[in-house]
């Protein structure tokens, strides 16, 4: 890769977080969102150990990415996030098994969540080891912000709480669905949407400027 | 030249939304009636905060995206209506507020208004609610206002409730506000059908259906108790015929109603719920774009098979 086209940090950085958001922008890894974001906490700690994940694996693919032979990349990089995956697992039984109960099954499964391979292929396979940490940085980053966003609509409304800190009183009485599953698509897609309209908001008032 | 494809109805007369929906809305005041006459005030109180916020949610939201408002076409009226008349009589203020909401800003016009809904948004909002609020929506009372008794909770026909086929009939048993009342479903039925609003297939095929399954089945109860108690005739008059949500071609129809009778069927015997009108209308309102997809191409077919016969012979 030729110097000129090295990608800023920052905006690398900030791809991840608000351009091209995993979740609103990309709607890459919906699994773990409607399956995490039933509460708050539940939100963060998938979030946060997604971010490990990728960083780790963006790292790692990056420092590998002239070794591994074209044809057996994805092989390779799942073995690599697999690594990672367990790290994170034993971890979070070690030191904070209630997270690790209410998470289950969706640890293990952060190894085919496709926002870890698709930042592993489209760019830790092309950049620089730095530049490939950042990128998971701010994707995880990007990834947690909006999970937890939703999750704190799904929680306000399925049990009147946002982590576990009572918010509307004892007098709302949850409406359940919201931390079911067709509530989880619901809260999802009204998000999506919200974040799209203000994405196009944004667009607009930067062609006004532009065009000024 | 620019050729707009619409779908159907292509044939124009003097019928519009606004005179459509005033009949249905006419032809639910006897059961709204009923169910006031058996449930009391806040049956009433219900039914009007329903429509309120129907009616409020589709001004706000047609002002806020910048739309014209069409709350003058009565629709939201009837989706508000047919909210209340879902709940439990005894079923707190908020709920046909919340109700309404979901089922026009959520459900129907989020996917685009009037005739865009790929499922009853009536429904779809009790069906929020009957996972939401799963108690207050299955507190059933006995209809004791008529009576100047106080609230009697029970058990539903479909639950164990003995009830005589006369007070089945007139809507003396515990239900939603607008299920009970036979007598007062049917009189809107015939009303819709003397002013061509809906056409008999879907109510009675769906019904026949139903009856006939449960005659084989061998329900809990008998035949006629089956169909008389729970909501399947209002559900089949007034929720399975939204215009949106079920086929264009009557063969379709057939089909759909018939969809609507076994899955019914199918939940009542081995279902966990006792009732399952709501979940046989929405499943089969999914199922309509399939039915007229497939449905709409043997017409096409068969236009033209007739003439060949005819050039045959």
């Amino acid at each position: 890769m030729s110097k000129s086209n090295k990608p800023k940090l920052s905006s690398v950085f900030l791809n991840g977080i608000i351009t091209e958001n995993p979740t609103f922008r990309l709607v890459l890894g919906t699994c773990p969102t409607i399956a995490t974001t039933t509460s708050v906490i539940n939100a963060v700690g998938m979030g946060a150990a997604a971010s490990f994940v990728l960083i780790g694996s963006n790292f790692v693919i990056s420092l590998l990415r002239n070794f591994i032979p074209d044809k057996v990349r994805i092989p390779c990089f799942i073995v690599v996030i697999c690594t990672f995956v367990t790290i994170v697992q034993l971890l979070l039984q070690a030191y904070v098994p209630s997270l690790y109960a209410s998470l289950g099954m969706f640890i293990p499964l952060i190894v085919v969540n496709c926002i870890i391979l698709a930042r592993a292929e489209a760019f830790a396979s092309k950049n620089g080891p730095l530049a490939s940490a950042v990128d998971g940085l701010g994707m995880g980053l990007g990834f947690t912000m909006a999970i937890t966003i939703i999750a704190c609509v799904r929680e306000l409304l399925g049990t009147g709480c946002i982590a576990g800190v009572n918010i509307l009183g004892s007098g709302y009485e949850p409406m359940l669905i919201s931390t079911m599953a067709p509530g989880g698509f619901m809260v999802f897609g009204l998000t999506l949407g919200a974040a799209n309209i203000i994405m196009k908001s944004i667009e607009k008032k930067k062609k006004a400027k532009e065009a000024a | 030249m620019s050729l707009h494809v619409s779908s159907a109805p292509h044939v124009h007369d003097k019928d519009t939304t606004q005179s459509i929906m005033r009949d249905v809305l006419i032809a639910m005041l006897p059961t709204t009636v009923m169910g006031v006459y058996c449930f009391g005030f806040n049956a009433a109180l219900l039914c009007v905060l329903g429509v309120a916020a129907a009616v409020l949610a589709e001004y706000g939201y047609q002002k806020i995206t910048h739309q014209k408002v069409r709350i003058s076409d009565l629709s939201a009226a009837v989706t508000g209506l047919l909210v209340a008349l879902n709940l439990p009589g005894n079923a707190p203020w908020w709920m046909p507020v919340v109700g309404s909401f979901i089922a026009i800003v959520l459900v129907k016009q989020l996917f685009g208004g009037i005739g865009d809904n790929f499922m009853n948004p009536a429904l779809t909002a009790r069906g929020i609610m009957l996972a939401s609020w799963p108690v207050r929506m299955t507190a059933w009372y006995l209809p004791t206002f008529c009576k100047g008794v106080d609230a009697v909770s029970s058990a539903t026909v479909l639950g164990g409730y003995k009830a005589s086929t006369l007070d089945m009939f007139l809507g003396f048993i515990p239900g939603t506000i607008g299920e009970v009342s036979k007598v007062a479903i049917l009189i809107g039925f015939a009303y819709l059908l003397i002013r061509k609003v809906i056409s008999w297939r879907i109510p009675v095929v769906f019904v026949g259906t139903f009856a006939v399954l449960a005659a084989i089945f061998r329900m809990d109860q008998d035949v006629l108790t089956s169909v008389l108690s729970g909501g399947l005739l209002f559900g089949a008059v007034f929720m399975a015929t939204d215009y949106t949500t079920s086929p264009m071609t009557e063969v379709g129809q057939y089909i759909y109603a018939f969809g609507c009778g076994l899955i019914l069927a199918v939940i009542r015997k081995w279902g966990s719920y006792t009732e399952g009108v709501t979940y046989a209308i929405l499943i089969m309102n999914v199922v309509t774009p399939l039915i007229d997809k497939f449905v709409k191409i043997r017409v096409y077919g068969q236009e033209k098979a007739k003439k060949e016969v005819k050039a045959n012979v």
